[in-house]
C-alpha cells in the first residue's frame, strides 16, 4: 500500500487577531499548526499502513516554513515527506492548489504507484472542502468524501467499502482503488508518537520540490495566474452596535431572574408565547 | 538500542537554550528536550531581555531576533488607592547603537533562540516531557520521557526546566518549592495599535517603556505590578508571594483586575483588546533559596536553581548565564577527559560564585526576609508618599512651611520615628 | 484557499485578469441552482438558494434555472414544478437510473454536461455534504472558480460578476471573492444562511429535459446501503425555532440534563459548543457553530458558552439570543441580545420552572 496524505499548515485560528485600525490579519506571532482536520486523515492512513504494510508519504504545498508541519507528520509516523514550494505557487486558489498537488502526486506515483490519497475534510483557513474533490477529478481517482469509517479494505482485490456521512444518514459506498478519501473529523485520534519516531523526524531531511520537480508543466495553471477566483476585499464583520441588554441579577433569586428574562423575551418576540405553548401541547 | 548523547538539556527556555547552544558550538553532542509544542509555547508572553548576556552567546542577535522595543524609559511608581508618586528615568542615551534592554515576547523569542541552537548542531525535540532521571546508583545517566521507548542516555544532564524543577524534585535532587520563596505572577496581553502605544507612552517607533508599580494595589501582600510596551501590545501583570496569596485568600486574577482599574493605570490600557491570560511562578527566595545545583551526572541552571534577582527583575539573563556556565563546565571537563561526577561538576558552583549571578544574589540575600517581615513597605508608605505629594502640590493658601510640617507629622503618625529610622536601616542593610 | 491571496485589485492585462469578459464567455446567461434531491426529499437549502438566485437574476435581467437530477419515475417532475413556486423560471432535468442515489461521478457528469450545453453564468449549490462534494468536482472539471460557504451574494454590475462574501480565517474575517474570467461562477451557500422564500403555488415552470449518456456499468462506485440516523429529530436542530445550548461552563456532563429539561419544556431543540462534542457529552450532530450546525432560531438560549467566533458564526442569525454566563466579560455578551450574568446551574432550572408555569398558564388561557 502506498498512501499519500495531503496536509496543510495553517495559522492557529484561535489565536488570530484583527488589527483594530487596518482590519488586516495580524499574523505576527500567530503560531501555525497542522490543519486539525488533516490529522484525522493522517491517522487513518497510518493505521492502514500499520495493518497492511506499505508507506505513507505526506505532502504539503506552502512556504518553506511549512516544513515544520511535515516534520510533525513524520514524528507521528509518516515514512516520507515532501514540501512543494515555489514562488509560482503563491496565491493559488483551490483550483490551482489541486492542480499542483495532483501533479506532485502523479510524479510520486511514477516511482511507486499510489493506492490511496487522503485529505482532510476541509482546512480551517481556506475552509472550502474543495481541494480533495479537485485532486480526485484531476487524477481520475474514485472520490469518497466525508468518510466516517473504512469498513472494509482488501488491497489485493483493490476493493474498499466506507461509511460516508450524508444528510440524515450514512451512505455505504463501495469502490475500487486507487481512491481519494476526505476524512471526517472525530473519526479517530492522532497517535502519541514513540521516542524513535521523534528522533527520526528531528533528524529527517525534508525533500523540497519546486514546480519542475513537482511535475507542474504549465506554470500558468498555478499560483495567482492559475486561480479563477480573485479576492477583492477582506474585512472584519461589523460588530453589533448595541451590547447585550443586561438582566439584573444582583440580589435577585434565580426565580426572579428567570421571570425577568421571560418577560423581556416575550416582549421582544410576542409570537413565541403562543407558539411555544402550542408546541408544548402538541409534544 | 537507546539513544545516547554527551549531554541532555531539559527545557528550552533561556537557560536550556543557552546551555545547549554553548555545548553544540563546542562540538558536544547534545539533545535539547522541551515539553511545549515549541520552545516558548508554555511561557508567559512579555518580558524584558537584557542584551548583555544574550550578546555573550549570540553576538549578532540584533540581526534577526524577534525584539519588540528597546527600553528608553523606566518608571517606578508607588500607588495608593487613587494616586501614584513616581520616578521616571528616561534618556536618549538608551537609543544607543546597541541598546541594553528590549521587550520581547517569549513565545517568539524562545522559538528563535532554539532555531539558533539547532543551527549550531544540537538536536531539539519538542512535545516531549522528561518525567524522571535515569540513575545508576546515585549517578544520573540519562532521562526518561513520557513517550514509548523514551529512555535516553547521556554523560551529563543539565536541568533547565524552570521554576517548578519537577524533574529534580521527583528524582529527589531538590526539595519542594516553599510558598514564601516564590511569587505567582498573572499577566495579560493587551493589544493596541502601534501608533496608540507610541502616543500614549510618549515614545518613538522602536522605543519602549517599563512601568513597575508597588503599593496598596497588592492589598498588603508583597509584590509588584508592571506594564511593558511591546510593539503592538502591552504586557500587564502583577505578582505576589504565593504564601501571601494563600494567607489573604485573594484571587490573583482579582488583584490584576484591580490593578488595571487603578486610575493611574486604566487610561494606559483603554480600548485595548485583551488576548492572553497566563499565570507563572517566579523564584524569589534569593541567595538562601538556591538549592544544590550539581551532583553526579547533573547540573541545574536558570529558574530551576532559583537564580533570579527579584528586586531588579532579572531572571532571563541569570538563566542564560547559568546555562552557559553549566555548559562551559561540561565542555572543560570533557576536554580534560574528566568524568562528570559531583566532585568535578562542583566547579560549576565555584564559577557561579565568581560571576555576577551569585554576587548579586548574595548582596540582596536578606531582602526577602526583611520585606516579608515588614509589610509597611507596601501598605503604609505608598499612602504616606501619595499623601505627602498631594499636600505638597495642592495650592490652597497653606504656606509651604506648614505643609512640610504637615507631611512630617503624617509620616510620624503613620509610622513612628523609630519605625521610620528602622525601616530605612533595614532596607539599607538588605540591599547593601 | 483564497485566503492566501492578498486582496489584489484586478490587474488589467495580466493573464486572466482583464475586466472585459472574453467573447466566448458572453454566451453564458442565467442563474442556476442545483436542487438537492435525495431519497425523494429536497434539501431546504435548495429553495433558499432559488430565492437568493431570483434576486441575482433580477439584477442581471436573466432567468433562474433549477437543475433537478434523479431516477426515472421518481419525484423529478414534481420537484421541478415545486422549484417554480420558489422562484425558478426553468428546470433542467435529467432522469436516469444512475442518478438514483448520490454518487460523485454520474452527478458530476450530468451537471457538467448541462452547464456545457446550456451555459449558465452562475451556478449555486448548498454547502451540504452532497453539495460540497459535487461542487468541488464540477468546478475542477469545468476549470472554473468556486467560492465555498458564502454568507452573502451580490452582483457587481460593472463586471457583471458575482461578488461572493464568505467567512475566512475561522470566521474572524470576511472576504469578497469574484470569478472574473471564467464561467460559470460557482458558489456554495450553507443551509439557513439565506432566507426561505414564501412559495407561490401559482408560478409555472418550463421544463428542459436532457439525456445523460451513462450506464451503471460505467460507474465504479456503488451504493450498498443507506443507514438513516437513528435519532429521528437529529437533523432538526438547524431548523428549530427555539434552541437551548450548553457549553463547558456547565461543568460536567451530568449538568447537561438542565439544558435538555429546558428544551423539552419549550418544545425546543438542544445543542452545544464543540468541546462538549469532543468530551462526548453530546453527539457531533448537536454541535452548533462554524464546524457544526448554523442555526437561525427565533430564540437561542446559550448557557455556559463563552461565545468564541467559531460558535458565534453559527448562531448570529438568531433573532433573540439570551446568554447565561458567570463572566460578565465573556465574548458571548458582545453578540447576545440579553445578558444574564449568573450561574447557569441555578438559572437554567429556574427558567425551566418559570417557563413551565407561564406556558402552562398560557395554555389554560388558550383553552378557555
Ligand atoms: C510574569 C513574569 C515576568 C518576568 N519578567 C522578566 C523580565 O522582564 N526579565 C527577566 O529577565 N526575567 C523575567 N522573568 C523571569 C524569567 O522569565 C525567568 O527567570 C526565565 O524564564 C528563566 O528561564 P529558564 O530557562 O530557567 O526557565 P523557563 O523559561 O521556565 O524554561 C523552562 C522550559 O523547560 C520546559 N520544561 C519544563 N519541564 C519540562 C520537562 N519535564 N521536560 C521537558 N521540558 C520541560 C518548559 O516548557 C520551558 O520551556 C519574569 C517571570 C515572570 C513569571
Ligand atoms: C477550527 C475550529 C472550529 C471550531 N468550531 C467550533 C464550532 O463549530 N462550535 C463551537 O462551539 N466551537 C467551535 N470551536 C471551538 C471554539 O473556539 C471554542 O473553543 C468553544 O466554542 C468554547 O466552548 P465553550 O464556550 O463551551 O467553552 P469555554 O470557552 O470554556 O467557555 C465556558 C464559559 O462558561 C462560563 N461559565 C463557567 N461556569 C459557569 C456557570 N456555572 N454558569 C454560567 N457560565 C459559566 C465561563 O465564564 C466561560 O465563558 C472551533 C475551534 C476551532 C479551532
Ligand atoms: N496547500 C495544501 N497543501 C496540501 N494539502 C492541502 C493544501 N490545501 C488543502 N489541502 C488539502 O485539502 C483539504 C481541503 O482543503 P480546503 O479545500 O482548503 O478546505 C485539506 O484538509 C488538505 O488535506
Amino acid at each position: 500500500m502506498h498512501i499519500v496524505v495531503c496536509i496543510k499548515q495553517v495559522p492557529d485560528s484561535a489565536q488570530i487577531r484583527i488589527h483594530p485600525v487596518t482590519n488586516t490579519i495580524m499574523r505576527q506571532g500567530v503560531p501555525t499548526i497542522i490543519n486539525p482536520f488533516d490529522l484525522f486523515a493522517l491517522e487513518e492512513a497510518l493505521a492502514l499502513r500499520d495493518r497492511f504494510g506499505g508507506t505513507v508519504t505526506v505532502i504539503t504545498m506552502g512556504p518553506p516554513m511549512a516544513d515544520a508541519a511535515l516534520r510533525k507528520a513524520l514524528s507521528f509516523g509518516a515514512d516520507r515527506a515532501i514540501l512543494l514550494t515555489d514562488r509560482l505557487f503563491a496565491g493559488s486558489d483551490t483550483l490551482a492548489t489541486s492542480y499542483v498537488l495532483s501533479s506532485a502526486i502523479a510524479r510520486i506515483g511514477q516511482e511507486t504507484p499510489v493506492d490511496m490519497v487522503f485529505t482532510g475534510k476541509q482546512t480551517i483557513d481556506g475552509d472550502t472542502a474543495q481541494v480533495g474533490p479537485g485532486i480526485a477529478v484531476r487524477l481520475g481517482l474514485n472520490q469518497l468524501t466525508y468518510v466516517e469509517r473504512i469498513v472494509e479494505l482488501d488491497p489485493s482485490l483493490r476493493r474498499i467499502v466506507v461509511h460516508r456521512r450524508a444528510e440524515g444518514g450514512v451512505q455505504v459506498l463501495e469502490t475500487r482503488l486507487p481512491c481519494l478519501i476526505t476524512m471526517l473529523e472525530g473519526t479517530n485520534h492522532i497517535r502519541f508518537a514513540g521516542m524513535d519516531d521523534m528522533f527520526r523526524a528531528a533528524r529527517a531531511e525534508i525533500a523540497t520540490w519546486g514546480a519542475a520537480e513537482a511535475g507542474v508543466d504549465e506554470p500558468g495553471r498555478c499560483g495567482l495566474r492559475g486561480s479563477p477566483t480573485v479576492v477583492k476585499k477582506v474585512f472584519a464583520p461589523t460588530p453589533r452596535t448595541e451590547k447585550a441588554t443586561p438582566i439584573e441579577t444582583s440580589g435577585k433569586s434565580p426565580q426572579e431572574i428567570a421571570d425577568a428574562a421571560i418577560d423581556v423575551i416575550f416582549a421582544a418576540k410576542p409570537s413565541l408565547r403562543s407558539e411555544m405553548a402550542g408546541r408544548r401541547q402538541a409534544g | 538500542m537507546p539513544e545516547r548523547f554527551d549531554a541532555i538539556v531539559v527545557g528550552a527556555g533561556p537557560a536550556g537554550n543557552a546551555a545547549a547552544l554553548t555545548l553544540a558550538e563546542a562540538g558536544v553532542s547534545v539533545l535539547l528536550l522541551e515539553r511545549g509544542e515549541y520552545p516558548g509555547s508554555k511561557n508567559v508572553q512579555g518580558a524584558i531581555m537584557y542584551a548583555d548576556q544574550l550578546q555573550a552567546l549570540i553576538p549578532d542577535f540584533r540581526d534577526d531576533a524577534p525584539l519588540e522595543r528597546h527600553i528608553v524609559e523606566q518608571r517606578i511608581w508607588m500607588l495608593d488607592d487613587s494616586a501614584h508618586v513616581g520616578t521616571h528615568y528616561r534618556s536618549d542615551g538608551f537609543n544607543e547603537e546597541l541598546p541594553n534592554r528590549y521587550t520581547i515576547i517569549r513565545a517568539q523569542f524562545d522559538k528563535w533562540f532554539a532555531k539558533k541552537v539547532q543551527a549550531a548542531g544540537a538536536l531539539l525535540i519538542c512535545e516531549t516531557t522528561v518525567t524522571e532521571l535515569l540513575k545508576d546508583g546515585d549517578r544520573v545517566v540519562g532521562v526518561r520521557t513520557d513517550r514509548a521507548g523514551g529512555d535516553i542516555h547521556a554523560d551529563v544532564v543539565i536541568l533547565a526546566d524552570g521554576v517548578n524543577a519537577l524533574v529534580a524534585q521527583r528524582s529527589g535532587l531538590r526539595d519542594e518549592l516553599k510558598p514564601d520563596n516564590v511569587a505567582l505572577a498573572v499577566k495579560e496581553m493587551h493589544f493596541l495599535p502601534e501608533e496608540v502605544i507610541q502616543q500614549r507612552f510618549n515614545i518613538g517607533e522602536n522605543e519602549g517603556v517599563v512601568i513597575e508599580a508597588a503599593g496598596t494595589i497588592t492589598d498588603g501582600m508583597l509584590g509588584t505590578g508592571f506594564i511593558y510596551t511591546n510593539r503592538e501590545s502591552l504586557s500587564v501583570g502583577i505578582g505576589c508571594l504565593v504564601s501571601d496569596f494563600a494567607a489573604s485568600k485573594t484571587r490573583p486574577y482579582d488583584l490584576l483586575e484591580r490593578f488595571k482599574q487603578h486610575p493611574s493605570i486604566r487610561p494606559l490600557l483603554a480600548g485595548s483588546e485583551v488576548k492572553e491570560y497566563a499565570a507563572h511562578l517566579i523564584p524569589e527566595g534569593g541567595y538562601r533559596a538556591v538549592p544544590k545545583v550539581f551532583g553526579d551526572g547533573w547540573l541545574m541552571a536558570g529558574d530551576a536553581g532559583q537564580f533570579v534577582n527579584s528586586l531588579h527583575r532579572e531572571g532571563s539573563n541569570m538563566a542564560m548565564t547559568t546555562g552557559r556556565i553549566a555548559a562551559e563546565t561540561v565542555i572543560d571537563l570533557k576536554r580534560e577527559g574528566k568524568p562528570m561526577n559531583g566532585r568535578n561538576l562542583s566547579l560549576y558552583r565555584k564559577r557561579l560564585e565568581d560571576s555576577y549571578v551569585m554576587k548579586d544574589l548574595r548582596k540582596y540575600r536578606d531582602l526577602p526576609q526583611v520585606l516579608h517581615r515588614n509589610k509597611q513597605f507596601v501598605t503604609t508608605y505608598p499612602k504616606l508618599l501619595a499623601g505627602a505629594a498631594d499636600t505638597w502640590f495642592r495650592v490652597d493658601g497653606v504656606d509651604k512651611r506648614s505643609k512640610e510640617r504637615q507631611i512630617v507629622r503624617s509620616f510620624l503618625k503613620g509610622r513612628s520615628l523609630r519605625g521610620l529610622v528602622g525601616d530605612a536601616l533595614r532596607l539599607a542593610r538588605a540591599v547593601r | 484557499m483564497p485566503d492566501a491571496k492578498r486582496p489584489t485589485p484586478a490587474r488589467p492585462g495580466a493573464a486572466g485578469r482583464s475586466k472585459e469578459l472574453p467573447e466566448h464567455l458572453k454566451a453564458y446567461k442565467g442563474v442556476w441552482v442545483f436542487v438537492e434531491l435525495e431519497r425523494g426529499q429536497v434539501h431546504p437549502v435548495s429553495w433558499e438558494l432559488i430565492g437568493e438566485g431570483r434576486k441575482l437574476a433580477d439584477t442581471l435581467g436573466v432567468e433562474v434555472g433549477a437543475v433537478v437530477l434523479g431516477p426515472p419515475a421518481g419525484r423529478v417532475g414534481a420537484v421541478a414544478a415545486e422549484a417554480a413556486h420558489y422562484g425558478a423560471d426553468v428546470a433542467y432535468v435529467i432522469e436516469s437510473p444512475v442518478l438514483a442515489d448520490y454518487r460523485t461521478v454520474p452527478f458530476t457528469e450530468a451537471l457538467t454536461d448541462l452547464v456545457n450545453t446550456f451555459k449558465p453564468e452562475i451556478l449555486l449549490l448548498g454547502a451540504t455534504t452532497l453539495g460540497r462534494d459535487l461542487a468541488g468536482s464540477v468546478a475542477t472539471t469545468l476549470a472554473t472558480g468556486l467560492t465555498a460557504d458564502c454568507t452573502a451574494l451580490a452582483i457587481d454590475l460593472e463586471t457583471r460578476s458575482m461578488a461572493s462574501t464568505r467567512p475566512t480565517f475561522g470566521g474572524s474575517l470576511l472576504c469578497t471573492i469574484h470569478t472574473l474570467n471564467f464561467r460559470p461562477q460557482m458558489a456554495t451557500v450553507r443551509p439557513r444562511v439565506m432566507e426561505m422564500p414564501a412559495p407561490d403555488p401559482a408560478r409555472q415552470i418550463r421544463v428542459v429535459a436532457h439525456h445523460l449518456d451513462m450506464a451503471e456499468d460505467d460507474i465504479v462506485t456503488k451504493v450498498l446501503d443507506f443507514i438513516p440516523d437513528s435519532d429521528q429529530d437529529k437533523a432538526r436542530l438547524a431548523f428549530a425555532d427555539v434552541v437551548v445550548a450548553g457549553g463547558l461552563g456547565l461543568g460536567g456532563p451530568e449538568n447537561f440534563a438542565l439544558v435538555k429539561d429546558l428544551a423539552s419544556v419549550l418544545g425546543a431543540e438542544y445543542g452545544g459548543s464543540r468541546p462538549l462534542v469532543q468530551k462526548g457529552w453530546i453527539t457531533a450532530d448537536r454541535q452548533i457553530g462554524q464546524t457544526g450546525k448554523t442555526i437561525r432560531p427565533k430564540l437561542y438560549i446559550a448557557a455556559g458558552i463563552s461565545g468564541a467566533v467559531q460558535h458565534r458564526v453559527g448562531t448570529e442569525g438568531a433573532d433573540v439570543i439570551v446568554a447565561i454566563n458567570t463572566d460578565a466579560k465573556a465574548p458571548i455578551f458582545e453578540f447576545a441580545t440579553y445578558a444574564i450574568v449568573g450561574d447557569a446551574l441555578t438559572i437554567l432550572p429556574a427558567l425551566t420552572e418559570a417557563f413551565a408555569r407561564r406556558l402552562g398558564a398560557q395554555r389554560a388561557v388558550a383553552a378557555e
